[in-house]
């Protein structure tokens, strides 16, 4: 699945600018993080969502990029069963000769850049209102350090993912052009492991109760988050596909209207949904409607055709609404950012939609090992991760903590001094 | 038992890169990679229910 042609001025013009508008994604997001959280945590939430930005970026650059990079070094291999099985880079230390690397490895670790801000925020808004800063940057470097950077390598680099066609004739190897495992379902299974971990909030759950309804505390937040989102996600996918499908320029308009069809047809599928279900249309099960189609997206819009694309997003857009109900109200999983749902779930969904509705046969069973791996081998590596990370550094904040808002415990000051303060009814 | 379905989880992968070196045709390397998948589903609901069960008890 990797590119491996030289580029051309124009491509690398090309790629280079979409990468520079890519940011929005991770923007938007931290944008939806905020507004699906408290307006007690607002301040700590948005530059929580900067620093495990700073940190990931950081420790990506120092350790992850040497994991991730594929483009020089033979990679570590194992050989089983007569095959080589590439499972981890072997890249420059410390960005080292990044200078002197060809164009197109160039802007490969500018995409994992970008990328590994995306897995850090995933969880970051699963963890609102009750995640200590200090544990989520300590979550983030473990994200951008280890598990990141090997299943990049795995699916974007020369890794065993990637060679799965070429080693087994699985269609075209695992396709991912713009993240949907690599990013979204990483991210999204490291909130599950979060969430299980940190727990809920306080008064989500009370014994012997239904659950409290907590909605965010600002629905324009969310909603302008998703716009602008979509524009990072439009980049993301075009410098994907060019990127790990190396596709000629004329593909780009496909995958254009392929990123704004799935996120449509899901948020079509789930105003509907909610509709129906509650009498009116729900604003931020919305959201999680149009990010849905959007995660899908990211692993459809280069290799399946337009109706393929609506169909994929009217998919996600129907999950979503009710595997967020199943979440929180019959197996106790409080997720104010439906990270899980949205992130994890609609992201396999991509994954397995690509490969049913890819031209190339046998690519559902790469896309399925692909599956596989993500559910089998990162959710248990990461739930180890962060709970021996928990023993020495805990996530959850302290109860007190959480009763006076994250802002005021861990800034000192809130997102907005000037507002009434109202008695908040689920900690009586 | 939350720790017992995380340790099951694995084990459904290794079955899926199992199939892959053990099964040259097609319908029985899709076979055994879906029953990997499976466990590893199976493995996802033991440690679902072992949240569950472990949330209640430490409810407020």
């Amino acid at each position: 699945m990797t590119g491996s042609a030289p580029l051309g001025t124009t491509a690398f013009a090309l790629i280079f600018g979409l990468l520079l508008v890519a940011p929005l994604a991770p923007a938007g997001l931290a944008l939806i993080n905020v507004g699906l959280g408290r307006s007690r945590s607002a301040a700590q939430s948005m530059l929580g969502s900067l620093v495990l930005t700073a940190t990931a970026v950081l420790v990506f650059a120092l350790l992850g990029a040497t994991f991730a990079d594929g483009a020089s070094g033979a990679g570590h291999a194992l050989s089983l069963g007569g095959k080589l099985w590439n499972w981890a880079g072997t890249g420059p230390v410390l960005l080292g000769g990044f200078i002197q690397t060809p164009a197109r490895a160039q802007l490969g670790v500018l995409f994992k850049f970008l990328a590994v801000i995306l897995v850090v925020l995933i969880p970051w808004g699963s963890g609102a209102d009750r995640w200590r800063t200090m544990a989520g940057c300590s979550a983030a470097a473990l994200l951008a350090g280890v598990v990141f950077p090997l299943f990049a390598h795995w699916s974007w680099g020369q890794g065993w993912l990637a060679q799965l066609g070429a080693n087994f004739g699985l269609g075209a190897g695992f396709l991912d052009i713009g993240g949907a495992g690599t990013i979204h379902v990483v991210g999204g299974l490291s909130a599950l492991a979060a969430i299980w971990i940190v727990g809920p909030r306080r008064g989500k759950f009370p014994k012997g109760g239904l659950s409290t309804a907590m909605p965010g505390h600002n629905a324009i937040y969310v909603l302008f988050g998703c716009a602008v989102a979509a524009v990072g996600w439009l980049a993301f996918n075009a410098a994907g596909a060019l990127l790990w499908l190396d596709a000629p320029l004329a593909v780009l308009p496909v995958v254009a209207v392929n990123t704004l069809l799935a996120p449509a047809s899901a948020l079509a599928a789930t105003f509907t949904i909610t509709r129906l279900r509650f009498g009116k249309p729900d604003a931020s099960l919305c959201a999680n409607g149009w990010l849905a189609g959007l995660v899908t997206s990211s692993a459809c819009a280069a290799v399946v055709a337009p109706l393929a694309a609506i169909l994929v997003g009217l998919v996600a857009g129907a999950i979503t609404p009710l595997l967020v109900e199943f979440l929180e109200l019959a197996i106790a999983i409080d997720d104010p950012a439906g990270a899980v749902t949205v992130h994890a779930a609609c992201g396999l969904w991509g994954l397995f939609a690509a490969g049913l509705f890819a031209p190339q046969s046998g690519q559902v069973l790469a896309q399925l090992v692909g599956i596989a791996t993500l559910l089998g081998l990162v959710l248990p590596v990461v739930y180890l991760l962060f709970w021996l990370t928990n023993r020495v550094l805990p996530f959850r904040v302290a109860p007190d903590g959480e009763r006076l808002g994250m802002d005021l415990h861990e800034l000192g000051g809130g997102a907005y001094p000037e507002f009434v303060v109202h008695r908040d009814d689920s900690y009586r | 038992m939350k720790y017992a379905g995380l340790l099951v989880m694995p084990a459904g992968f290794f079955l899926s890169i199992a199939a892959l070196l053990l099964f040259p045709d097609a319908p029985l390397r899709s076979a055994f990679v879906l029953c990997g998948i499976a466990v590893e589903a199976m493995g996802l609901a033991v440690a679902v229910r072992g949240h569950m069960s472990r949330d209640r008890e430490h409810r407020p």
